[in-house]
Order: structure tokens, then C-alpha cells, then sequence
């Protein structure tokens, strides 16, 4: 097969490809329809048109923000599942989508959200960092992986009980409401502003994780042959677990809770770079993005008077069909 | 001329001592077979002399500098450490796997270039695996998979191989080949310190032996003084039958002692 080659150029440029065609359909595709040209040459000129509110104001942000999204998620997917040599990892593993949650919650329950636009994604950014804080703190000066996986799932519990503990106390059915479909992840009504505080975050992360890329590599034959290999493993860990937090926690402040893209794209696409950990990064952030442009695509058209939510249906969609990945890998992974 | 040289090393895990003041050294041209009993210590001393782990006392030097001192990517150049039993994690292609060993000559945004390709082509030639070099790595059979992981070290072109135990549950062609690849590095600027369970490999191959037991060094020197039926059946604790053939050494363990307590 051709996109079996040792070089990615040719895959991950017919994907770029592949996302541009999606984020055009993305942003011609609305509730109403708009000429495209004419509010791309009104904001041009600086006109104020609804054609260019449409564009700029709803369409554009709410499809970036899917790519972005989909592309963080598809990439920390891949990255945790190289670090931890493990196919069940995805990017809410160390703990920090539960963390993001949880201060995006708090947020609704004291009715915080209403203040000023850049409460929620600032308190949902600082809710991750304390998760990846906590984390740190239980992990300490332990080598293993194993310790960092617990101490994941320990604090993804916390955060999904004290989660709990708002719904359970929340004071109107409507801030309740609220919470529960704000949990369920959407990229419905954004703004650029969302865009402009989750982009550093996002960019930082991506970096960082894509730098671990020829370490991810190296680990393939074990911890002690990448040592071997010139690399500092625990110096590395750090700055991959620090990059899925910043560009995941970035991720939930904006977007809510989006299941399994970050699980299911790295499988997806891991036959097609030759299961090496370093090219399936940036191939899974790019399947991430259009994947999520595509749901978010099916979520506005199946839509009728109640909104769905975008993460009800990546999880709907990509439960049965994880499974289905499973049924036909298993002999392949080990 | 010395490559690789350890003084004085103590190196212990939760308080547990494993290596008590072991002195060791490899010149250049020499293949240095390291022999014990289980648990006598070898793969600490390997993973000691590779720089992935620290002794808590000693030096060790490496081409005369100070092992600490050499940054890591310079150590993966000069040492390649083969890990005991190392297999891959993922299905990756015998190429690929090779192809791990040009690592510690990239930069963490560059792909392989033409350099990179040729020595992988031509680690795959020396250990003859190039006939399945777009097999994947984890259907291939033990023998075949540790010839690749000895190409993927190859690849690197190390001064200085250390293998762990490479020739452990290989059938007698991959025995002989694994050796033979490993005493056709140990020439000119290049040496391997390799440890081994099959003494009479160790005495056909090796140029000179270390001999642990329980964390200490027994005895070192060259085979015929290394290897005597007095020195195995105190350190292992099995009589056996040692003959010589002009350079030609073989031990054949015969019956445990009854009275030995490893």
C-alpha cells in the first residue's frame, strides 16, 4: 500500500487536504444559507453585513474550535497510548478532562458563567492544572508508570464525585440543566474569544508532545533499551504528561467532555503509519480534527428542536465502532 | 588501548547490596564474556557500565572521561546495550526496528536520511535479516527476533556493545550466530562485553571472562584460568568435566554438590 511508506509527507497532506475540503463544508453548511463571498468580501471591506456576523461570528469559530478540538484530542490520544505502551489510554487517563469538568462545574453552580466571558475556560484551565498538580504530588519521586495510571484514575474519580456533589446540590433545575448539557461537550455558540484562549494552550501542548516523538519510538523496545538510547525517560514523561494536560485541559474549558475520539482515532489510523508512535501523533491530531468536524456536521443536520450534544454522538458512534476495532485487531496487538 | 573501565563499584537497591568493589575493564579488540550464577549480579554490572543506572560508589569511565560527564547522546553513540529478552511493544516492521538504532543521530524533527538507510541496510546485511525485513517483528521466531535487535544496535555503530544474555533460549545456530556477529564487532577501535549461561560458548568465544558470584568478583582472567573445575565448583556449585583442546575449551556440568549453598 502506498501510505505505507516509511514517510508520512504523502498521508498526513492528503488528510490536510481531506480537513480544509471539511472545514469548508463546515462553514458553508448552517441554518441558514449565506453567500460565502459576500461576507468574506464585506468583512474585507469592513462592512458590517449579516452574511459577515454569520461567517465570523458563529460559523467560523464553532468550526476552528471543532478542528482544534478533534485534532487535541486525536493527538494526546495517541501520544498517552505511546508513552503507556497501552491501546486503552486516551486523553482523560492522567485525569485532567475530570479536573477541566470539575472547575467548568463550580463555575455553573455559583452562577459565576454570567460575569464575564472568560470565567469558564479559565476556571476549567485551572482546574486541569490542579489535576496535573495533584498528580504530580501522589506520583512524587516514583519511576513507575503504573503509579502515574493510579493516580489518574484516583483523580479522575474525585473529580467525577465532587461532580457529582454539584449536580446533587445544584440549586434550580436550570443550573442543573446547565451543568449536564454543558458536561456533555458541544462546540455550539462560540466565539473567537473561546478560540483565542484555548489556542496557546492547544499550540504548547502539541509541541510538547510532538517533541516526545523519536522517544515515544524508542520506547517500542522497553524503558531500558530508550534509556540506552540517550533519552532521559522521566524528564520526557514529564513534558508529554504536561502537554496533554495543557492542550486537553485547554480542550474541556471550551468544549466540555468529548469522548472517544482520543481513544478511537489513534486505532484508526495506526495500521496506516506502521504502528510507529512519533508519525501516528500528527495523523491522529488530523483525523482527530476532521472526525469532530464531521460529528459536529451530523450533530447540526440530526438536530430538530432540542439541540444534540456533539459528545453524545462521538460517544455513539464510537463505542460500537471501538468495539468493532477491537473484534479486528486483536490478533495484531498483542 | 582501555575503553570502558569500572573501579571500586558498590551498588545496592533498597538497602539490598547487589555489587560489592568490582573492578572491570575492556580494551579495544577484546569480546569479555561476564559469567555467574542467577542473581550473582551480571545484568546490574551491564546496566552499571551502560550509564542507565548509577552506582552508589566507583567510578567508571569511558574512553577515558568520566561516564557521568558524557551527555547521553553521546553515551548511546559510543555504548549499545542489548537488552535481556528485548522484544518490541508494538507490531513494527524488522526495518523499522533496525531503524531505532540511527536514534541517537537525529534530531527529534528529522526523518531517516540516506545515511540512516544505508547503515540500517547494512546492520540488516551483517546479522542476515534483510530476507524478512518487512515481516513484522513480533511473528518472528525467538532466534530470528534477536538477530534483529542485534541489528537494530549495529545499526548505531557503537564502539561498544554490552549484551544481556543474548543467546539464552536460542536454538545452536543462533547460538553460533549471535557469537559470531558479536566477536566480528569486538575488532580494531570497536569491543563487547557480552554475559553468558553457556560456559563452553563463553570459553570458545570470549578473550577473557569475568566470573560473579553473589555480587562479588570471583575471579577474571583469561578462560583457561577462569574457567577450572575448582573455581565452577565453588562459584555454581556443580562438578564438572573441563577440557581443553589446544584453544578449544568445553565444561560439561556433570552432578550438583550436594553440600552447596548458593
Amino acid at each position: 500500500m502506498i501510505l505505507q511508506t516509511n514517510d508520512s509527507r504523502l498521508l498526513n497532506a492528503v488528510l490536510l487536504v481531506a480537513l480544509l475540503l471539511v472545514l469548508m463544508l463546515a462553514v458553508s453548511n448552517g441554518a441558514v444559507d449565506i453567500d460565502l463571498g459576500k461576507a468574506i468580501g464585506d468583512a474585507w471591506h469592513r462592512q458590517a453585513s449579516v452574511e459577515s456576523l454569520i461567517f465570523f461570528d458563529i460559523r467560523l469559530p464553532r468550526a476552528l474550535l471543532a478542528a482544534l478540538v478533534g485534532a487535541t484530542l486525536g493527538l494526546a490520544g495517541a501520544a498517552l497510548q505511546g508513552l503507556l505502551r497501552n491501546p486503552l489510554a486516551e486523553p482523560g487517563i492522567i485525569g485532567v478532562s475530570n479536573g477541566a469538568a470539575l472547575g467548568a462545574v463550580l463555575v455553573f453552580y455559583y452562577g459565576y458563567s454570567a460575569y464575564a466571558w472568560f470565567v469558564l475556560p479559565v476556571a476549567g484551565l485551572t482546574g486541569a492544572l490542579l489535576a496535573v498538580l495533584c498528580i504530580f504530588i501522589l506520583v512524587g519521586q516514583s519511576r513507575s508508570i503504573i503509579t502515574l495510571i493510579l493516580a489518574g484514575v484516583a483523580i479522575n474519580a474525585i473529580g467525577g464525585a465532587l461532580i457529582a456533589l454539584a449536580l446533587n446540590f445544584a440549586e434550580s433545575p436550570y443550573a442543573m440543566q446547565e451543568i449536564l448539557f454543558w458536561l456533555l461537550g458541544s462546540v455550539a455558540n462560540r466565539s473567537f474569544r473561546e478560540v483565542q484562549i484555548a489556542l496557546p494552550f492547544m499550540l504548547l501542548g502539541w509541541v510538547m508532545m510532538l517533541y516526545c516523538g523519536r522517544f515515544l519510538n524508542a520506547l517500542t523496545l522497553g524503558e531500558d533499551t530508550a534509556k540506552s538510547l540517550g533519552f532521559d525517560v522521566a524528564r520526557l514523561r514529564l513534558v508529554l504528561v504536561l502537554g496533554v494536560a495543557a492542550s486537553v485541559g485547554a480542550a474541556v474549558s471550551v468544549a466540555g467532555n468529548i469522548g472517544f475520539i482520543g481513544l478511537v482515532v489513534p486505532h484508526l489510523v495506526r495500521p496506516f503509519v506502521g504502528y510507529e508512535p512519533r508519525r501516528l501523533m500528527l495523523a491522529s491530531a488530523l483525523v482527530g480534527a476532521i472526525l469532530l468536524l464531521l460529528a459536529d456536521l451530523a450533530v447540526q443536520s440530526l438536530s430538530g428542536t432540542t439541540e444534540m450534544k456533539l459528545g453524545v454522538i462521538t460517544s455513539l458512534v464510537g463505542a460500537p465502532f471501538f468495539l468493532l476495532l477491537i473484534l479486528k485487531s486483536r490478533n495484531t496487538l498483542q | 588501548m582501555n575503553l570502558l573501565s569500572a573501579s571500586g563499584i558498590d551498588y545496592g537497591i533498597d538497602g539490598v547490596s547487589i555489587l560489592n568493589d568490582i573492578d572491570f575493564h575492556v580494551e579495544t579488540g577484546e569480546l569479555v564474556g561476564l559469567i555467574g550464577p542467577n542473581g550473582a549480579g551480571k545484568s546490574s554490572l551491564l546496566r552499571l557500565l551502560t550509564g542507565i543506572e548509577k552506582p552508589d560508589r566507583g567510578e567508571i569511565r569511558l574512553e577515558g572521561l568520566s561516564l557521568a560527564d558524557i551527555s547521553p547522546q553521546q553515551r548511546a553513540r559510543t555504548l549499545g546495550y542489548l537488552v535481556q529478552g528485548a522484544q518490541a511493544y508494538w507490531p513494527f516492521s524488522v526495518e523499522k526496528v533496525v531503524g531505532l538504532g540511527r536514534i541517537p543521530y537525529q534530531k527529534w524533527w528529522r526523518q531517516q536520511n540516506d545515511e540512516d538507510r544505508a547503515k540500517v541496510e547494512q546492520a540488516m546485511q551483517v546479522t542476515e535479516t534483510l530476507a524478512y525485513r518487512n515481516r513484522i517483528v513480533t511473528t518472528l521466531s525467538g532466534g530470528e527476533q534477536t538477530l534483529v535487535m542485534l541489528a537494530r544496535i549495529l545499526a548505531t555503530e557503537n564502539r561498544l556493545i554490552l549484551a544481556d544474555e543474548p543467546v539464552a533460549a536460542l536454538d545452536p545456530y543462533h547460538q553460533l550466530h549471535v557469537m559470531e556477529i558479536l566477536r566480528q564487532h569486538a575488532s580494531g577501535r570497536r569491543a563487547a562485553v557480552v554475559v553468558l549461561h553457556d560456559l563452553s560458548l563463553a570459553a570458545r568465544f570470549c578473550d577473557r571472562l569475568y566470573l560473579l558470584s553473589h555480587g562479588n568478583l570471583n575471579n577474571s582472567g583469561s578462560v583457561s584460568e577462569v574457567l577450572t573445575a575448582d573455581n565452577i565448583a565453588r562459584v555454581y556449585g556443580v562438578d564438572s568435566q573441563v577440557q581443553c583442546n589446544g584453544k578449544a575449551v568445553s565444561v560439561t556440568p556433570l552432578r550438583r554438590i550436594s553440600d552447596h549453598h548458593p
